[in-house]
């Protein structure tokens, strides 16, 4: 027994912030000053805020250290684990109430409205050992699957919790699994789609890294109600630690027996492989994910027939995104019931969103479906930062769209967010101020699927590159507003001929912000205007001479030598040179510097 | 995305030889063996010049065609060495609309090359990823295995220079 745990995150973030050398101080002073017998450092995985990372708590007060460096920890060491005494100027300001008295981190806003089913284990347990997934009822659903359910029962289970696919469209997984177990094959394939690709989100590899048993045990469990006895794992390459702690969690499983021959006695096999993805955003398509796994050029296929007839290698395949998958275990244990009264009628349980741009709290939050986006954003994710105000909202990555301000107090659910031109995804939410140019957002999103497109069909490939051009020629003051109803008819032709996901959702980052933010387009057309100040060919950077002390620090700090001026005199900017990196404008103390 | 493809002489030593051999007898027969294979001798090599391409190829029993076709469709197999520090400036979503276009522009400016370019010397080269994980720290980049976050563009000298010798 430890008299003291201290939980010190291990998640991509924080391991980025030196996690990995706090853990290294904490156990050379924890020996030095002779307590290694009675506290214990546990490497666990993300604790979802993490804008204050790196992050350690310590149990059993629960006192969370926010942003700890490897200095601080000779002195949480010597006065908290040793003395007793809470360095109360390191924690997390927010569960700090006085001197003496903290609250629990559930107290805090940012997780006072959150519920856990996905990320239950994220950040409490250890993710490289198996018996501590195991202390909290991990296989036991998979136990009582395989001991006490009949495969149609799991499948009805499934389909009586409403659970819906968290990878994007919704899909109810139920339904998938019921698709598949009908088919009849001499080989069929369960599958975990953790190619994680839309930018700014990451739940999924939280989940792995924090919690990779869930996902396993949820496999076994998908495997033993459509008949299946391998498994693949279909990972980004950009993911090493999650790699890494899943191949760990693969050979715990296989030397419990809870993968491999006869689980549980019950005369069911199943065996689970990763496959490693290398950097292709439509491999997160299914049908271009399982050519990829096939080891071929990851382009989609024409559906029908649909992978749960023909999928991986032409065998009936499941294929459930990471995040659907954590929440299958305690589904099983817990009842569908549960599960139901959770979230909306149609949209039942809870979504994992990455909250990241201009957001206080940058992190990952899990909420019942059907909360606000006001709650995400303002009381959740703490608001926009730095006196800023709230744009829009970015949701569901590259086939997503963006919310504006006006429709911030829509309960989040997948047919929400649909009705309103955007998309739930994969759950990447990101917040936008009114530096943020709608049209150079859209504009960015076109690049990334320009880049992405695989290519195999033409509206896609052809269509995206044009709408790049116009969105291009927009952004740099020569659009007209012939080329606005171009661009939107485009769109739609896009939409309705594209092969796969990919080219039917590309438009939707054009369309939402034509539809919500069309004077934005129209100013760079009509007045060659950007509004946001964001477009470099539209704005131009000057000094006003009434505010300008002369102080030198703009010319100084100016990489192109663009400013020009006399000591103590207002200075000017040349704007032939000026390559409007926008430093000066940061760097001046008078607010001297403007976009006009 | 169009690849470059590296004009440089290939030489390889006894042990990349070997190892590569090795890869290839460990995944003959398996299905779907091109992608792992690539990914290793990623590895062993630092990229995939063409001889390597063909010998996976001949030893996979796959036509050099299809390896050259998956080989060229994946953002993450480069067809060209990369210097021996590696940065990679994301540009995912959420540390573009942080500035990492700016951090992006002034490394560029620094080091005078593109993205998937490679400076003369050999000392660095560049990419612009997409997404790491780790918005949280928006903007961020990486220097071979090493995370840098919370940028600023006038961080990036002083980053570089640890790496300058």
């Amino acid at each position: 027994m430890f008299r003291s745990n201290v939980l010190v995150c291990g998640g991509t973030g924080c391991t980025s912030s030196n996690s990995e050398q706090i853990i290294e101080k904490l156990n050379e002073e924890i020996k030095a000053q002779g307590l290694d017998k009675e506290v214990n450092v546990i490497r666990t995985g993300c604790f979802g805020l993490c804008a204050l990372g790196p992050i350690m708590v310590v149990y059993p007060e629960g006192a969370f250290y926010s942003r700890v460096t490897p200095e601080d920890v000779p002195e949480i060491v010597s006065e908290h684990l040793l003395k007793g005494r809470i360095v109360t100027r390191l924690l997390y300001q927010e569960t700090v109430v006085d001197e003496n008295t903290t609250k629990s981190l559930n107290e805090t806003t940012f997780y006072a409205k959150q519920m856990r089913i996905a990320l239950r284990n994220c950040g409490v347990i250890n993710p490289e050992l198996i018996d501590e997934y195991i202390a909290q009822d991990g296989y036991a659903a998979l136990g009582k699957v395989l001991t006490e359910m009949t495969p149609q029962q799991v499948i009805d289970t499934m389909l009586a919790s409403g659970l819906r696919g968290r990878g994007g469209a919704g899909f109810p997984t139920g339904l998938k699994w019921k698709f598949a177990a009908a088919n009849q094959a001499d080989q069929k394939y369960a599958c975990c789609n953790a190619d994680e690709g839309d930018p700014g989100a990451f739940m999924d590899r939280s989940v792995l890294e924090g919690d990779p048993h869930s996902v396993l045990e949820a496999m076994a469990i998908a495997g033993y109600a459509i008949g299946a006895s391998q498994g693949y794992i279909y990972i980004r390459a950009e993911y090493p630690i999650a790699v890494k702690r899943l191949q760990i969690a693969i050979n715990q499983a296989r030397e419990y027996g809870l993968l491999g021959k006869n689980i549980f006695d019950s005369g069911f096999d199943f065996d689970i492989d990763i496959r490693l993805g290398a950097g292709a955003f439509v491999c997160g398509e299914e049908t271009a994910l399982m050519t990829s796994i096939e080891g071929k050029r990851g382009e989609p296929r024409v559906r029908p027939p649909f992978p749960a007839l023909k999928g991986l290698f032409g065998k009936p395949t499941v294929l459930n995104n990471v995040e659907t998958y954590a929440n299958i275990p305690q589904i099983i244990l817990k009842g569908a019931d549960w599960f139901k009264s959770i979230g909306t009628e149609k949209s039942p349980g809870t979504k994992v969103f990455a909250l990241g741009g201009k957001i206080t709290n940058t992190g990952l939050v899990e909420v019942p479906m059907g909360t606000t986006l006001r709650e995400v954003v303002e009381d959740i994710g703490g608001g926009v930062p730095g006196g800023h105000t709230f744009k829009a909202a970015q949701t569901g990555g590259p086939s997503g769209g963006c919310i504006p301000a006006s429709l911030i107090d829509t309960p989040i659910d997948y047919d929400n967010l649909i009705a309103i031109g955007s998309m739930m995804g994969s759950g990447g939410l990101i917040v936008m101020d009114e530096t943020t140019c709608m049209v150079d957002i859209a504009k960015f999103f076109l690049e990334f699927t320009v880049d992405e497109s695989c290519g195999k069909c033409t509206p896609c490939r052809v269509g995206t590159k044009r709408l790049l051009e116009i969105l291009d020629k927009i952004t740099s003051g020569n659009g007209t507003l012939e080329d606005i109803d171009k661009l939107e008819e485009l769109c739609y032709y896009i939409k309705e001929n594209s092969l796969c996901g990919l080219g039917q959702t590309a438009p939707n980052p054009v369309l939402s912000t034509l539809k919500y933010f069309r004077d934005e387009y129209v100013a760079h057309v009509t007045e060659h205007r950007c509004p946001a100040g964001a477009c470099k060919a539209l704005t131009n950077f000057h000094i006003e001479a009434d505010k300008c002390k002369g102080c030198t620090l703009c010319a100084r700090n100016c990489p192109v030598g663009a400013i020009s001026g006399k000591v103590k005199e207002p200075h000017v900017i040349d704007t032939s040179k000026c390559i409007k990196c926008g430093v000066c404008m940061e760097k001046c103390k008078f607010n001297a510097v403007v976009k006009a | 995305m169009q690849k470059r493809i590296s004009t440089l002489p290939f030489h390889d030593t006894p042990e990349q030889a070997k190892k590569l051999d090795e890869v290839i007898e460990g995944l003959k027969g398996q299905a779907g063996a091109v992608m792992p294979a690539l990914h290793q001798a990623q590895d062993i090599y630092g990229y995939l010049p063409m001889e390597v391409q063909k010998k996976i190829a001949d030893g996979l029993g796959a036509s050099l065609e299809e390896v050259y076709g998956v080989s060229t469709f994946y953002s993450q197999f480069s067809l060209t060495p990369k210097g021996r520090n590696h940065i990679s400036v994301c540009l995912g979503t959420a540390c573009y609309v942080k500035g990492s276009d700016k951090v992006l522009d002034r490394i560029v400016e620094k080091l005078h090359i593109q993205p998937e370019e490679c400076t003369e010397d050999g000392l660095f080269s560049l990419t612009a990823c997409r997404c790491i994980g780790a918005c949280g720290l928006a903007p961020v980049m990486m220097i071979n295995e090493d995370v840098y976050g919370r940028l600023a563009p006038e961080d990036v000298d002083g980053i570089l220079e640890k790496y300058a010798e």
